[in-house]
């Protein structure tokens, strides 16, 4: 356990301090919302109806941003190598640093979310399910965009394949998020039913997200 | 990459991997490692702990230092002393051992070479394990780092220990030759 608290510890300590890019995500996300309203239009109820979408939309695409750097950051310096070769398990190793990408990139960007809701009109019920949805379905994006980032290290360029990986995995994610915000705001469909179903992706992106990136770390070791 | 290749080291010795360049050391120091698939043979410890695999005893010093820019010398240190676990040494004494104790708070973007090297040796004090992986530990450090690497390794040895270091410079300590890609 020493060593999973110590390998959390140290990657949110990185991300946060200069260069880290944990931040990035956050402004990432702020721009593509502010710019949003700019290319609709200032037809408030249109906004307010397209509200979820696009805050959903810019956090999928601002935590791809940080993503690619998962595993690349540790392979290029030699860490990678000390991590497979320890007595952690490799997949153990993995979610936690997907936790810990979680915590310092994903964690933000939920925070941001309700004052990016004053912007696209949404109240504070829309706010707060949006919210809900997104911290209930950003862990499964990092889990499954894990496998992507552990695909990339061997590769260079890898951040253009990972999204070209990712994006289709996290297609369902995005579908019932969505659903589920917009089925809180204006109905008809209960709120339950998509909810619990983005509850079951995050979980089964936990179980399945740590082994695939480990396997895919062996393989690809060089 | 080779094949027909039979070694072995005792407690105690060192085992010097001798060879021009692309012969293989470092593939046959990774394949010890356990970070590359071997065709076919194998690899084994014999006495160690039962319940740890060789790679799991093992030290690898790479030609990477492992380490973060972001976090200071004494927190890379103590990172890889938390994550590798077992038998555990005090971070401070082991900066000063490899000449460091002077930078335990400077971030470890300010290190030079030779001083990221040191740090990395500090990593082999900070947990102790029995099997020392070496590619080229000496190629970055001054003649006083090497002196001080002589040092930690003759004490390494009389702890019981085994080296295997892949060099081209005399490593400056009685070593078992294992030549490769020798025609």
């Amino acid at each position: 356990m020493t060593a999973l608290a110590a390998l959390i510890r140290r990657d949110i300590k990185i991300a946060l301090r200069v260069g880290g890019g944990a931040l990035i995500g956050v402004l990432f996300f702020l721009t593509v919302t502010v710019l949003m309203p700019f290319a609709i239009g200032p037809d408030l109820p249109l906004l307010a109806r397209l509200g979820p979408a696009i805050l959903w939309l810019g956090a999928l695409l601002a935590s791809l941003l940080t993503l690619d750097r998962l595993f690349t950051a540790d392979h290029e310096d030699g860490s990678l190598d000390l991590i497979v070769m320890g007595q952690t398990p490799l997949e153990l190793a993995c979610a936690a640093k997907a936790l810990a990408h979680w915590l310092a990139a994903g964690v933000p960007l939920i925070a941001a979310t309700p004052v990016l809701g004053l912007l696209l009109n949404l109240d504070t019920a829309a706010t707060s399910a949006v919210a809900l949805t997104l911290l209930v379905g950003t862990p499964a994006l990092t889990f499954t965009g894990m496998i992507g980032a552990a695909l990339a290290v061997t590769l260079h360029r890898g951040g253009l394949l990972l999204a070209v990986l990712v994006l289709p995995l996290s297609i369902p994610v995005l579908i019932f998020g969505v659903a589920a915000s917009q089925a809180a705001i204006t109905g008809p469909l209960s709120f339950g039913t998509p909810f619990s179903i983005l509850c079951a992706l995050s979980l089964v992106s936990f179980v399945v997200g740590p082994f695939a990136a480990a396997a895919s770390l062996r393989h690809g070791l060089d | 990459m080779f094949s027909g290749l039979d070694f072995e080291a005792a407690s105690g010795e060192v085992l010097a991997v001798v060879g021009p360049n692309g012969s293989g050391k470092t593939s046959l120091l990774r394949l010890i490692a356990g970070l590359l698939v071997s065709g076919g043979g194998s690899i084994g410890l014999e006495g160690g702990e039962a319940e740890l695999t060789l790679p799991e005893q093992s030290h690898y010093l790479g030609h990477r230092d492992a380490l973060k820019p972001a976090l200071s010398v004494a927190e890379n240190l103590s990172f890889w002393r938390d994550f590798l676990g077992g038998a555990t040494g005090d971070v401070k004494e082991c900066l000063t051992a490899v000449g460091l104790g002077h930078a335990t708070y400077l971030p470890a973007a300010f290190l030079s070479a030779g001083q990221r090297r040191r740090l990395s040796i500090a990593r082999l004090l900070v947990v102790r394990r029995p099997v020392w992986l070496l590619d080229e530990p000496t190629s970055a450090l001054d003649t006083a780092g090497q002196e001080l690497f002589v040092g930690v390794m003759r004490e390494h040895l009389a702890s019981g220990g085994i080296i295997v270091a892949a060099t081209h410079t005399p490593l400056g300590i009685e070593a078992r030759e294992l030549r490769m890609g020798g025609k």
